[in-house]
């Protein structure tokens, strides 16, 4: 039997339309991780003109540029887009892209799962955004959701909430959030069953045990919030009395069921870059990270501690004392091991031969943002600052300097640390050094004002305020960081455009790195591996690298 | 050069992803689960208006129900033991019988819903009792129909002689599990309707 020789067809080769094609129907997981980066940027920079409009009317006192409904329905799709459109689907993509390259798998354990989720991610979010056009519903009344990122009761019943924008919510988020499970369980059947030989769990790169975390995080707490948002659709359609105060139905039980998702999901959203910065800072320090046991013990930790700390979110609520005393407990408890985290990030670098690359300095610049985001979540969980503080702009500081000054500026580090793996071609790093700094000066414009404004009293959530209350002059610095950021972006998006068409060709390992993934070409082959690699110590590629003083030997 | 030793490669034993697999979604449903029992416990005794547990609950039919239900779970173990050793009448009688008496637990389910609403006027709008008790013990039927729906596909399959031992015995395995969990929450579920719940 003679078999025809086959002829592998190059994208470049290929009519636009079925190199589209051939990407919709991929289930590669690289294509589907790069889809996911992909549509979370998309969403950024939905999210992101919000997030300008609202800076815009804030700008001035009794600013009319937003009515305020206009206003709520901004913060309430800024939030969701970031927390459910952007964080989840970016990370989950990265945790896509490296996860088999770097357990030196050829695809993840579930393919077509996979790019099931992909597409319900995608046709979730474009469900919600849909409610710009379909919320208003019969009643002519809604648009865009308006009930903030965590819904309240009873702001999301019936009387209060008229027209479809909640249901556009609820149901854009749910489906999302199927996509974001079985992505979890895609990762969990990958990470244990998928190993090359040698890859034992305490070989496995940092960056797989944070995300083999967030796995179990997203299996234990999205089903909750699904949950929780299906007795509200029964609330909303079938008359049900769940969240309903005129019943004898509870108000407070929709915040801890949200809350119970919601703080684990705080957790989902910066434990993948923790892994990021725990791959990344070694190979620009050139050492091997510091306390690796240490790392996987304090990664379970904070998720084991993330399902017991949700009433911190709630202590303006009016709880019994022992309870709030109970969770403020706890909230300081988590800082511990994500402190060991931090220290052991310092001694990885500290004595280092460190390379100042852009993905380097953005990982710097993560330590620095997360670590005073950090300290000021340890200042909210002294319950009395909390009852002082709580809905004020103290809090939307707080969590941009973790989300944004955390969790973005780790996705940023990481983009230019595996785009040349992605691409094969290196982004320009003069271009990235603009880009980091217009990146940390319009954050600490935008986001450091805020805790002063929230100190003095002004609060979250409201479209506009009186002048001569002492908010002026920080409203409009915070405002004023603004431009740097959409600055930052348009030379990210730029950089990324110019490096694809002519970019400085990446080579298989362009930072003389350790992980399986480098052991490949670049952009990797659609098997991964020719030959399915085998790993011999945390650090495989170091061994493969330097036979005569390898790591296996110190194990 | 010395190269490096490959005395420490150690063999993958990893167990069938399609097993991780059905264990993580496992997981992810029994936190499904649970936030709709914590609303039924939370809420006991809090309705406002009748009618209230001990006024329509009748446990007679329901403890049969359970029985049945509970029984499944053994006829399916029995069914997979017959498929492992290529015996397919065993499979396919004791899987037939599996699915009569899934189908039993779903018929007492309904009668027992026909009794609420049609005899005692509690739907899910009633009162927080009718609102948590809908939810929790229909999500739970909605399970039980999802897996007679995977038996029976099974079932049609062998009927067809499309079930082969070696390369099918690990996913009617698979169904196995999820019968299993659903079996598991009815336990939870049962207990906190009809015996937490029941209290004056």
């Amino acid at each position: 039997m003679t078999t025809a020789p086959i002829h592998p067809i190059s994208e470049t080769s290929m009519g636009f339309g079925s190199r589209v094609h051939s990407w919709v129907i991929s289930v590669d997981h690289k294509k589907l991780g790069m889809m996911y980066i992909g549509a979370g940027l998309i969403f950024f920079m939905l999210g992101g003109i919000e997030a300008t409009l609202m800076r815009l009317q804030l700008m001035k006192p009794l600013n009319d540029m937003l009515t305020p409904h206009g206003f709520n329905q901004m913060f309430t799709m800024h939030g969701t887009t970031m927390v459910f459109l952007v964080g989840m689907p970016v990370l989950l993509g990265f945790g896509n892209y490296l996860i088999p390259l770097m357990i030196g798998a050829r695809d993840m354990a579930f393919p077509r799962l996979n790019a099931f989720g992909l597409w319900l991610f995608i046709f979730g979010g474009l469900l919600l955004y849909y409610s710009f056009i379909g919320g208003d519903g019969l009643y002519g009344m809604g648009g865009a959701p308006d009930v903030g990122w965590f819904a309240y009761s009873p702001l999301t019943s019936k009387a209060f909430s008229v027209g479809h924008a909640t249901d556009y919510w609820i149901l854009g988020i749910m489906v999302s959030g199927f996509g974001s499970m079985t992505t979890a369980i895609n990762f969990m059947a990958t990470i244990v069953c998928m190993r090359c030989p040698g890859m034992t769990f305490m070989r496995m790169p940092l960056f797989v045990w944070l995300m083999f975390t967030v796995g179990i995080l997203v299996l234990l707490a999205l089903p909750v919030l699904t949950g929780a948002q299906v007795m509200l659709l029964f609330d909303r359609f079938l008359g049900a009395h769940f969240f309903d105060p005129q019943q004898q139905g509870s108000v407070i039980f929709w915040q801890h069921l949200f809350w119970f998702f919601g703080h684990p999901e705080v957790y989902i959203l910066i434990l993948p870059a923790f892994g990021m910065i725990c791959e990344i800072i070694p190979v620009f320090s050139r050492k091997v990270i510091f306390g690796y046991p240490l790392m996987v013990a304090a990664t379970l930790s904070i998720a084991f501690i993330s399902l017991g700390v949700w009433v911190h979110h709630m202590f303006s609520v009016g709880l019994p004392p022992w309870l709030n005393s109970i969770f403020a407990a706890s909230t300081f408890l988590i800082a511990v091991p994500t402190g060991m985290k931090m220290f052991n990030w310092i001694g990885t670098m500290w004595g280092g031969n460190i390379r100042f690359t852009v993905s380097m300095m953005f990982a710097t610049g993560f330590l620095v943002m997360f670590l005073f985001g950090g300290l000021t979540g340890i200042m909210l969980a002294v319950v009395p600052f909390d009852w002082q503080l709580s809905d004020s702009y103290f809090v939307v500081g707080h969590f941009h300097y973790v989300l944004f000054g955390g969790t973005m500026l780790a996705v940023f580090s990481a983009v230019f640390y595996w785009f040349p793996k992605a691409t094969g071609r290196l982004l320009s790093e003069p271009m990235g050094k603009w880009t980091f700094w217009m990146f940390m000066i319009g954050l600490t414009l935008t986001f450091f004002p805020m805790h002063l404004s929230g100190v003095l009293g002004m609060p979250r959530r409201v479209y506009t305020y009186q002048p001569g209350r002492g908010f002026e002059l920080w409203n409009l610095i915070s405002s004023s960081g603004v431009p740097f950021q959409i600055v930052g972006v348009l030379l990210l998006v730029t950089n990324i455009i110019k490096s694809l068409i002519n970019g400085r060709v990446a080579g298989p390992d362009p930072w003389d790195a350790w992980t399986l993934e480098w052991a490949t070409s670049s952009p990797p082959p659609s098997e991964n591996f020719s030959k399915i690699p085998t790993c011999t110590s945390p650090r495989p590629l170091w061994d493969r690298k330097h036979p005569e003083d390898p790591d296996c030997f110190y194990e | 050069m010395t190269s490096i030793p490959h005395t420490n490669l150690i063999p993958s034993s990893a167990p069938s992803r399609g097993k991780v697999g059905m264990a993580c979604l496992i997981f992810a449903e029994c936190w499904f689960f649970a936030g709709f029992i914590v609303a039924y416990l939370f809420y006991i005794g809090k309705s406002s208006s009748g009618p209230l547990p001990r006024e329509v609950i009748d446990i007679k039919p329901v403890l049969v129900n359970s029985a049945a239900l509970i029984a499944s779970s053994f006829t399916v173990i029995v069914a997979l033991r017959g498929l492992a050793r290529s015996h397919m009448g065993v499979f396919r009688f004791w899987m037939l019988l599996t699915i009569v008496l899934g189908g039993y637990f779903i018929y007492g389910t309904a009668m027992e819903w026909k009794s609420f609403i049609v005899d005692h006027h509690l739907t899910i709008s009633t009162n927080l009792f009718g609102t948590t008790y809908y939810s929790l013990v229909g999500f739970h039927a909605f399970h039980v129909i999802v897996g007679l729906c995977l038996l029976t596909s099974i079932l049609v399959l062998s009927l067809m002689g499309h079930i082969h031992v070696v390369r099918d015995h690990l996913r009617v395995e698979l169904v196995s599990w999820y019968w299993h969990f659903v079996d598991a929450v009815w336990i939870v579920v049962f207990t906190t309707v009809y015996i937490v719940g029941m209290r004056p």
